[in-house]
């Protein structure tokens, strides 16, 4: 496995770096559950879910901002370059019972600082056109 | 239920740090399967050491597993006032000061940044810390991560 290293002299703001389309299943959910430890009942059983006032069975926050942010750590070539990561919730992701959600992710450079070496990528996170993440942004250590 | 809504004296509080986190090479394979991230640095410890790293790297939120498990001295104590079927994730922060990797010993301080309520909706804040456990077990190690995180929750009649 080559990997090409981006260099910060040859990023300019506004550079979409990579997009990547994901798909969240139910299965997916159950795994985060597992993983994570976050055994919220809305992220597994329909019925809690709409018992509590939601459409449907939703993914974990955690579990969209997990799976985006590998559009990133792929890029860079260095899962352990991301030193800020951060997002609002803007949107539940309803996953439905059979078959998935679809998210796409677009990582656009947001801005760069030559003296600490670092580029913020911001990442715009969509469900069926609606953002579901906010201000999604991640800071990466590049030099 | 009774009609409770998180109690605002628990803002600035800060717990004891937590018992440590071992962080095991088969949960970060496990977290890193669960979200899909298929970099080799967090599958093969050769890939991981030739980046540089020790052992396997962490994904960017693993952190969210340690800060959880501190999180919940005070989202599940009863005196706190919240009542998690109403609440809703509002944000998630990740500062890293360095990568965790497997084999770390992790412990956590948990701080209540702030409690406030407008009208039915309040929203809590909090801040983990996170720590390589020291050389003795007085004093906390290395800085290595801060983990914040924002709930939002909802009122009876909201």
């Amino acid at each position: 496995m080559t990997t090409q290293r981006p260099e910060l002299a040859e990023l300019a703001v506004g550079d979409v770096v990579a997009t990547r389309t994901l798909e969240l299943d139910r299965a997916t959910l159950v795994r985060y559950a597992g993983a994570s430890g976050d055994f919220n009942a809305i992220h597994w059983d329909e019925g809690f879910a709409t018992d509590v006032g939601l459409p449907g069975v939703i993914a974990h926050g955690m579990c969209t901002m997990g799976s985006v942010i590998g559009v990133v750590t792929d890029w860079v070539g260095d899962p352990g370059a991301v030193v800020r990561y951060g997002t609002r919730f803007t949107k539940p992701v309803p996953v439905p019972a059979r078959g998935s959600a679809v998210v796409d992710v677009v990582a656009t450079i947001g801005a760069l600082d030559p003296e600490a070496g670092t580029a913020r990528v911001d990442l715009t996170v969509t469900h069926e056109d609606v953002k579901v993440l906010g201000r999604a942004q991640a800071v990466v250590r590049l030099a | 239920m009774a009609n409770t809504q998180p109690d605002t004296a628990f803002a600035g509080r800060e717990y004891p740090a937590t018992e440590p986190y071992q962080v095991g090479r088969e949960k970060i394979r496990e977290f890193a399967d669960a979200v899909g991230a298929q970099h080799p640095a967090h599958h093969d410890t050769v890939a991981a050491r030739g980046l540089g790293y020790p052992d396997l790297v962490a994904p960017p939120t693993f952190a969210v597993v340690v800060a959880q498990r501190a999180e919940s001295q005070y989202v599940a104590d009863p005196a706190a006032g919240i009542d998690f079927a109403r609440v809703v994730h509002a944000d998630e922060k990740f500062e890293h000061h360095r990568p965790i990797v497997a084999g770390d010993e992790l412990v956590t301080v948990l701080h209540i940044d702030s409690v406030t309520q407008r009208a039915s909706i309040s929203m809590v804040t909090t801040r983990c810390e996170i720590f390589a456990t020291g050389a003795d077990d007085a004093a906390p190690g290395e800085h290595v991560a801060t983990v914040t995180s924002s709930l939002v929750v909802r009122g009876e009649d909201s």
